[in-house]
């Protein structure tokens, strides 16, 4: 069922390789905050990264880490009031996405950057037949007759394979089954042929062998049609499976980015490396014993993001933590090629390289 | 330790004169919910819980996995008849509580609790956390006044939580924290069994770790038996000593956790399996994708439930339903294959 794939993954190499060329999307010092009574709510607080052409860039964190803002504030759909980006740029080629206004954004969203969500029985409007709702889109981004609109419908709800288009077309949302609902937002999103997919927990409500499904069509039409991808969850195996680079989010800041194959086999911030050590391991199924032991835990609970400590944000949780990482926020730095952290002790928790 | 506690002690000590009868067992279990679609309509039925027996011994784990719609939950309701069952028994240590009235229930409850998934709607948020683990202590007159109040007092020590928190409401905690209320509520009466219905499946993993290790360390610590349901294959990899696999009503499969993981007989199970996403980029999953979705319990597939998604179908499969056979020591599947 498994196979064992070669140790150094194509994940390594793109990570560490120079960027052959420019960004589709580029994120720079981004800073979401949400204005409420008990204070200023840092919920993404310095946020950079860059997304290459074709690439699946995963965004990781627990609740509240700040990983859905910062895919919000990338479609400036964060709410305001009380949300703001205070600061911060993100450009999406020669647009500056922070410098648009309204006109701008409706023509931006949809046409070059689009998100599918959790839920997808939510996201859908449940009055309106699949192919009205997918044909809004096209209308609002293309001039199409009726008949070449009708033709383009059933085109992308064929290309997302959902069998009889021509039927399905005309039903409603309810109609359907969670994973076809699913594969109709991915029809939407996809509809105009955007540079940036924004998939925001897109498996989080779907059984096991729907969501292989369903990140399977993700995969297949990103290597068709050439889409950067971002991918949002909370699911460190989803990662594994799909992504080529990974960002860790931890109480609205980054705190660690690298190539897949590197973060799995040497985690270099203790967060990061907490997370990994807390999965059960699915031993028997890689052909290892049976792991009836104890998990690791990581203590205590995330930080409220308007009582933030000083220093390192993880310190309170952290088993390496000294003086210094109570009182002086560490260095987000390069500690090996392509592989980024903020951690003063990076490396596992004994003092040794890695474990 | 009180008297009313000594009273449960000595039923218990009673109940278990019997030892070799398993904590649980459950046969050819049925729950069927009518369902009617229109006025005119002719009544329908949903078959959640179509056939189902297993059994669960002292201190052992059983998971429960398949995906939403198979069953899995409606099956722990039933055991602790918070849905009537349909057909076939239910014996709690050798005991049938298939139909007993629900005075006759009452000692059985004691016996057989529950968790739920979320801990943010099964906790009433107008009671104090100390109040919640209370009642079930309050409602079989178990304790009262000071004994209560340090009989609650212990349970909030076993399951982590701080004395000083007794008097919190349950939005004062964090999901985790509210978690471990719910087990010290279930924990009051010192059952045998807890229904564990998707216990961390709302958590953040790293609070999801801890609450797996305070399960298993009540396990060892007071024999426990459970019933793990979840969708979750890492975490029931983790925790049980057994596995049944359940799809659209009925068990499909049930071994040791070694053979459901190492060597899956039923079609559905491996493929439950290769689309387990797994946390090392080294492993890469199988590009056998699965096809199709679960069909609807209403009028679920003739013959094997699973032929209209299983790669080896062949035309018995279409006609004749897979009995559940043993083709190895501790391991059953139903299929026509093996």
């Amino acid at each position: 069922m498994q196979m064992q794939a070669d140790q150094a993954g194509f994940a390594d190499q793109t990570a560490s390789a120079p960027l052959p060329e420019r960004a589709v999307l580029e994120v720079d010092g981004l800073k979401t905050y949400f204005f409420t009574r008990s204070g200023a709510v840092k919920a993404v607080d310095d946020v950079s990264f860059a997304l290459k052409r074709g690439e699946t860039l995963a965004i990781v964190g627990e609740s509240g880490c700040g990983k859905s803002v910062t895919a919000l504030s990338l479609m400036r759909l964060v709410p305001d009031p009380p949300g703001r980006i205070v600061s911060g740029s993100i450009r999406l080629g020669d647009t500056d996405i922070l410098a648009l206004d309204d006109e701008g954004l409706r023509a931006l969203r949809g046409r070059d950057i689009s998100m599918i969500f959790q839920e997808p029985m939510t996201s859908l409007n449940p009055v309106m037949t699949i192919g009205r709702q997918l044909g809004e889109v096209l209308q609002l981004h293309e001039t199409l007759t009726r008949s070449q609109l009708r033709a383009k419908v059933v085109e992308l709800l064929s290309l997302v394979r959902i069998p009889d288009a021509v039927r399905r077309a005309k039903q409603y949302p309810h109609q359907l089954s969670g994973g076809m609902r699913q594969r109709v937002m991915i029809a939407i999103a996809l509809a105009c042929n955007p540079k940036v997919l924004i998939a925001d927990e897109p498996t989080t409500a779907l059984d096991v062998t729907v969501q292989a499904q369903i990140l399977e069509l993700i995969v297949d039409l990103q290597k068709k049609l050439g889409t950067a991808v971002i991918l949002i969850t909370h699911d460190l195996g989803l990662v594994a499976q799909t992504a080529q680079r990974v960002i860790v989010m931890y109480a609205g800041r980054k705190v660690e980015e690298a190539g897949i194959a590197a973060l799995f086999a040497e985690p270099q911030h203790q967060y990061t490396r907490g997370l990994l050590a807390s999965l059960p391991r699915l031993g028997l199924m890689r052909g290892q014993a049976a792991d009836a032991g104890r998990l690791q835990e990581i203590p205590g609970i995330v930080p409220a993001l308007h009582h933030l400590p000083p220093g390192c944000v993880f310190a309170p949780r952290c088993p390496r933590a000294d003086q210094r990482c109570r009182s002086e926020m560490p260095a987000y730095e390069e500690k090996r090629p392509g592989h980024w952290a903020a951690c003063w002790h990076p490396g596992a928790p004994n003092g040794r390289g890695d474990d | 330790m009180d008297a009313a506690m000594t009273d449960v002690v000595m039923e218990r000590a009673a109940a278990k004169a019997n030892r070799t009868e398993p904590v649980l067992a459950v046969e050819d279990l049925k729950k069927h919910f009518p369902i009617r679609r229109g006025l005119l309509s002719a009544p329908d039925q949903v078959l959640a819980v179509d056939g189902v027996s297993f059994t669960i011994a002292e201190g052992e784990t059983l998971g429960l996995v398949g995906e939403s719609g198979c069953g899995k939950s409606t099956v722990g309701r039933a055991i602790l008849r918070l849905f009537e069952p349909t057909g076939g028994a239910i014996f709690v240590a050798g005991q049938d509580i298939t139909r007993l009235s629900n005075r006759e229930m009452r000692p059985f409850r004691r016996e057989l609790q529950i968790i739920f998934q979320d801990p943010f709607s099964s906790l009433n948020p107008r009671m104090t956390a100390g109040d919640i683990v209370a009642e079930p202590l309050r409602t079989h007159g178990l304790a009262s006044g000071k004994e209560l109040r340090e009989r609650v007092a212990q349970l909030f020590d076993r399951v982590g939580l701080s004395r000083a928190q007794m008097g919190n409401y349950p939005h004062q905690f964090s999901g985790g924290q509210r978690q471990r209320i719910g087990i010290a509520r279930a924990l009051a009466l010192n059952p045998r069994l807890i229904v564990c219905d998707e216990p961390v499946s709302a958590l953040d993993v790293s609070i999801q770790a801890q609450v797996i290790n305070l399960l298993m360390d009540l396990q060892r610590d007071l024999k426990l038996s459970y019933l793990f349901i979840s969708h979750n294959l890492a975490v029931v990899e983790h925790i049980s000593h057994r596995i049944a696999v359940m799809y659209l009503g009925r068990i499909v499969e049930i071994a040791d956790k070694a053979a459901i993981f190492t060597r899956p007989s039923h079609p559905y199970t491996e493929a439950l399996l290769a689309a387990v996403p797994v946390p090392d980029p080294t492993i890469r999953n199988s590009a056998r994708v699965l096809q199709g979705d679960v069909p609807s319990p209403v009028h679920p597939p003739s013959g094997c439930r699973f032929h209209t998604r299983c790669p080896y179908v062949f035309d018995r499969c279409k006609v004749e339903t897979p009995l559940l056979r043993e083709i190895a020591a501790g391991q059953q599947v139903a299929c026509h294959l093996r």
